[in-house]
């Protein structure tokens, strides 16, 4: 049969901005969050969490809180141990990375401020609350590992013993001469230290699992706010005692995730562990001071770079040293190591160079555990690498557009593969920067800025290119010994009515997941968008496959969909043949009927076909296969890893008196190949931008010496909010992956992956007529003026 | 210790006996399963809670049930059915000015509360009208263009 892609398809969906299926529901407030559930017998659980960045425990008394009103278990650590057993995250791929057994609560020893200690479960939320206050808790408190710097230092308290030492993890990986690249006399070296501040996710709806454990099923439903549902199955399986096959996980709305939502976290699992304990359904959900010493960190770095640059502007070598810290364990499944290994393999990324030095130390630290969040790793070596790239153009007195012109790899060297080992398939750095420039008006900008100077304005614009990793292979974690699926599936049918039920594997937080399924399936099968429904995050009813996350939704999800739709159309023609007496190759579907393809003249509905099928099926031939439903499933084989690009760009106004910094503009151009829904993925950008800009500016766990976190609350860790935030102008270049008859790459993080570091520049610029330079992250006025020398 | 709480919402009269201390929007979303309404902090600050109190725009999560005895309460559900956010809510959709949906109940109730005191605001009025209002998904472009756009319509 003639094999369109959905692209050529007559009735395509592809590149429509769509509206998504899902948000009428959601404007309405009829969403299905997890804390919206409520089940019968259904209690709630609220935890006692370490005050403490670390301390022993050497009693529990929880006598009073056992008998206070509505209470109706108290579980300390030990006796979780019995029912739910300890997890270590590390994966084998990253070579010698370590970490201890983590429990659902503290055994023995609590590691950091907010590690949850003893579970109180009672009839409403409010008496577990009550009763977790009468819980007493006789701690020894012991000296913290805090300060990463001092990590590895002699004298600072090895976290686990048993590991030997606080360092987790390292890595060096060297390419082409790096060495020679510096000691070369004709070239300028620049070098700055880049502090990348810990931040945290903040879905405005907190974590939250509501457990339900059926004792004579023997089975466990879990109502979960998370982006890894079939992940999460295995894991509950595994560390509770169960047979997968037991275990269904149901994640309705998820009230944002940015990766947060995608860890395993001691507090869910004991919540699961009590619903199995109890066999009644258990409820937790997070509230915003627990979240904010609970969710996982991410970024707390601080990376020592130099680059080399001859005077004619070709940046020839880079040096990386990263350090950082990632809390007392390594995050299960995941890992806490790969952000540091990303750092590792993206530095320098967009460029073309003879050598290549970087390296990671990720250490063990009395903080909340970090992990993966939104474009893991990217900001940080988008921040390092373009504020090198500009402190090179200025050492040789380019302007920051000219000298990423002369050193970004041309867009027709591809594939390629760099001195980090990444491999590209297509990338477009020249085209989007040429795009970017034009949409900014980069010279009339400039002439802008010099002449606001002269009046005692300062602004300044950055600029920023950078590469963004989505749909992973197995590579990614498979190849380490996680199960989590680097695969996809989706299940198409045909109902009798002639409307089309998907099935998907990849899974909606708002990205617009389910939207992007029903385009690609109502174009590949030939039906009206109005006829689709998508039914995401359901281990139970949905394919097997890994969730949404590292942007592999559209990809992975989406090529999955596509290929099933195509299957189901071939299905319904050739059922449509016999009843025609046509070739089904002379026929298609369009617009809910079988049409003849050459002239478009319908010839059967859908709901015909469906009715003869299903309830008539007496008159159709003996052997004509009668299947109207079709599951495909798809992997990337040929990159470990479809690589996007594009650059960034901001304008922005520091004053100098006060030190703080008003966004005037924001662009950014990127290329995720193939546009499935060109409004979405915009939106997906501008949100991304946004949460790049909060780490940038505002967003900071600051903890004391003693590892307390002190930024808790909303009222004193800073969020963007609209008044402060610009308007972002977006634009793309299309170069589909061939990998995929879709083409499409994943769009979720690159605006994350850029915006710190164009802000950065652009800081630097409007501070370059006073000679200060800020590189330590959030860019606050308490670190503008020291820097411009007023404080 | 419970009281004794009545109160209109969506307008319908309700009446409950609830413990003192329970806030606003955990009665609505808790006792009468107006789940439209979310608790984002509980400390005031991200406005996932907003609601309308007597016309006036309050946040859920810092009042008692208790304070309101007696009062006219709307919340997004009765919103929609009355159809009073009508104009906004199709911008939404059309614009894309969500996408997890948990802040946007409170933000179509700041928006809507924006429109009423100034039909036509400027981007930068709107800006500062929903200032109050977290979102963490969307960078907000959307929602400033929605308003805009049902302002217009
Ligand atoms: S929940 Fe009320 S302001 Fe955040
Ligand atoms: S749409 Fe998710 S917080 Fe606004």
């Amino acid at each position: 049969m003639n094999e369109l892609s959905s692209v050529d398809r007559p009735n395509s969906y592809i590149g429509r901005s769509v509206p998504r299926p899902n948000a009428k529901r959601l404007v309405a407030g009829r969403g299905q969050y997890v804390d919206d559930l409520r089940l019968p017998r259904m209690v709630h659980v609220a935890f006692l969490r370490s005050p403490h960045a670390h301390a022993r425990i050497l009693s529990i008394d929880s006598t009073a809180a056992k008998a206070a009103p509505g209470v109706v278990r108290v579980v300390t650590g030990a006796e979780m141990a019995a029912v739910c057993t300890p997890w270590v995250g590390v994966l084998h791929h990253l070579k010698g990375l370590k970490s201890a057994p983590q429990h659902a609560l503290v055994v023995d020893r609590a590691c950091w401020q907010g590690e949850p200690v003893v579970a109180v479960v009672a009839r409403t939320r409010a008496e577990a609350e009550d009763a977790v206050g009468l819980v007493e808790v006789a701690w020894q408190e012991l000296p913290a590992a805090v300060d990463m710097e001092a990590a590895l230092a002699t004298g600072t308290p090895v976290i686990h013993p048993d590991l030997g030492d606080n360092l987790a993890f390292t890595r060096e990986h060297v390419g082409g001469e790096p060495d020679a690249c510096f000691a070369d006399a004709e070239s300028v070296v620049v070098q700055a230290v880049f502090h990348t501040g810990r931040h945290t996710g903040v879905c405005l709806e907190g974590r939250a699992i509501l457990a339900d454990y059926n004792p004579a099923e023997g089975r466990l439903t879990a109502y979960h706010s998370n982006q890894a549902p079939h992940m999460m199955q295995t894991v509950f399986a595994k560390h509770l005692g169960l047979r997968e096959g037991d275990v269904r996980v149901v994640c309705r709305d998820v009230g944002g995730s940015y990766g947060i939502k995608v860890h395993v976290y001691p507090d869910e699992m004991a919540t699961a562990a009590l619903s199995k304990m109890l066999g009644r359904p258990v409820k937790f959900a997070a509230d915003r001071m627990e979240g904010m010493v609970s969710d996982i960190h991410a970024r707390d770095h601080r990376i020592a770079a130099r680059a080399a640059v001859t005077k004619d502007g070709v940046i020839t070598a880079m040096e990386i040293d990263d350090l950082t810290g990632i809390g007392p364990y390594s995050v299960y499944p995941r890992t806490s190591a790969v952000e540091g290994n990303q750092v590792v393999n993206l530095c320098g990324g967009p460029y073309g160079l003879r050598g290549y030095k970087a390296r990671t130390t990720v250490v063990f630290q009395n903080k909340t555990p970090t992990c993966q969040y939104r474009a893991v790793g990217h900001p940080i070596a988008t921040t390092v690498t373009e504020g090198l790239v500009d402190l090179a153009a200025e050492a040789i007195g380019m302007d920051p557009a000219e000298i990423r012109r002369r050193n970004l790899l041309a867009d027709d060297v591809y594939p390629f593969r760099n001195l980090a080992g990444l491999a590209f398939e297509g990338l477009s750095h020249h085209a989007c920067l040429t795009k970017l420039l034009a949409m900014m008006d980069y010279e009339g900008l400039k002439a802008e800025r010099d002449a606001l100077r002269a009046k005692g304005v300062y602004r300044g614009i950055g600029i920023a290119s950078f590469i963004e990793l989505t749909n992973p292979s197995p590579f990614m974690y498979g190849i380490g010994g996680a199960r989590i699926s680097a695969m996809d599936g989706a299940t198409v049918r045909l109902d009798p009515d002639g409307s089309v039920a998907i099935a998907s594997g990849v899974t909606e937080q708002g990205q617009g997941t389910e939207a992007m399924l029903a385009q690609i399936v109502a174009g590949a099968v030939g039906v009206d968008l109005s006829r689709v429904r998508v039914t995401t995050g359901d281990t139970e009813t949905t394919p097997y496959g890994g969730g949404t996350w590292a942007s592999r939704g559209a990809g992975i999800g989406g090529e999955a969909a596509l290929q099933a739709g195509n299957a189901l159309r071939e299905q319904i023609l050739v059922i449509a043949g016999a009843m025609l007496q046509a070739a089904p190759e002379s026929l298609d579907v369009r617009g809910d009927a079988v049409v003849d393809r050459d002239t478009g003249a319908e010839r059967l509905p859908l709901e015909e076909l469906g009715r003869i099928v299903y309830f008539r099926g007496d008159t159709l031939p003996k052997d004509l296969p009668r299947e109207l439903v079709a599951t495909r499933h798809y992997t990337p084989k040929d990159y470990p890893f479809a690589f996007t690009n594009g650059a960034q760009a901001s304008y922005l106004e520091v004053d100098v008196e006060t030190g703080f910094v008003k966004l005037l503009r924001h662009w950014c151009v990127e290329d995720c190949g193939t546009v499935i829904n060109p409004m979405l993925v915009d939106e997906q950008i501008r949100g991304g931008v946004v949460q790049g800009l909060g780490g940038a500016l505002l967003e900071h766990c600051v903890y004391s010496p003693e590892g307390q976190l002190l930024t808790g609350s909303l009222a004193d860790y800073l969020l963007p909010m609209s008044g402060e935030m610009p308007d972002i102008a977006v634009a793309h270049v299309e170069t589909p992956t061939k990998e995929s008859a879709l083409g499409a790459k994943g769009a979720g993080e690159a605006g994350t992956a850029g915006a710190p570091a164009a802000v950065q520049n652009a800081i630097n610029d409007a501070l370059r007529p006073f000679g200060a330079r800020v590189f330590a992250q959030p860019f606050t006025p308490a670190r503008i003026l020291p820097a411009l020398g007023k404080i | 210790m419970k009281l004794d709480l009545s109160l209109t919402v969506n307008g319908e009269a309700v009446s409950a006996r609830i413990e003192p201390r329970m806030h606003l929007v955990d009665f609505l979303r808790e006792v009468l399963d107006l789940t439209g309404s979310h608790a984002g902090c509980e400390h005031g600050v991200c406005g996932a809670c907003s609601i309308l109190v007597n016309g006036q725009m309050v946040r859920g999560c810092l009042m008692l049930a208790v304070q309101a005895e007696g009062a006219e309460v709307w919340t997004v559900e009765g919103l929609t059915e009355t159809g009073a956010i009508a104009a906004l809510q199709e911008a939404f959709v059309a614009r894309n000015a969500l996408q997890c949906g948990f802040c946007t109940p409170g933000m179509l109730v700041a928006a809507a509360t924006l429109l009423k005191a100034n039909p036509t605001p400027t981007r930068e009025e709107i800006r500062e009208g929903i200032s109050g209002n977290y979102c963490r998904c969307t960078g907000y472009h959307a929602i400033i263009d929605a308003i805009e756009q049902a302002a217009r319509a």
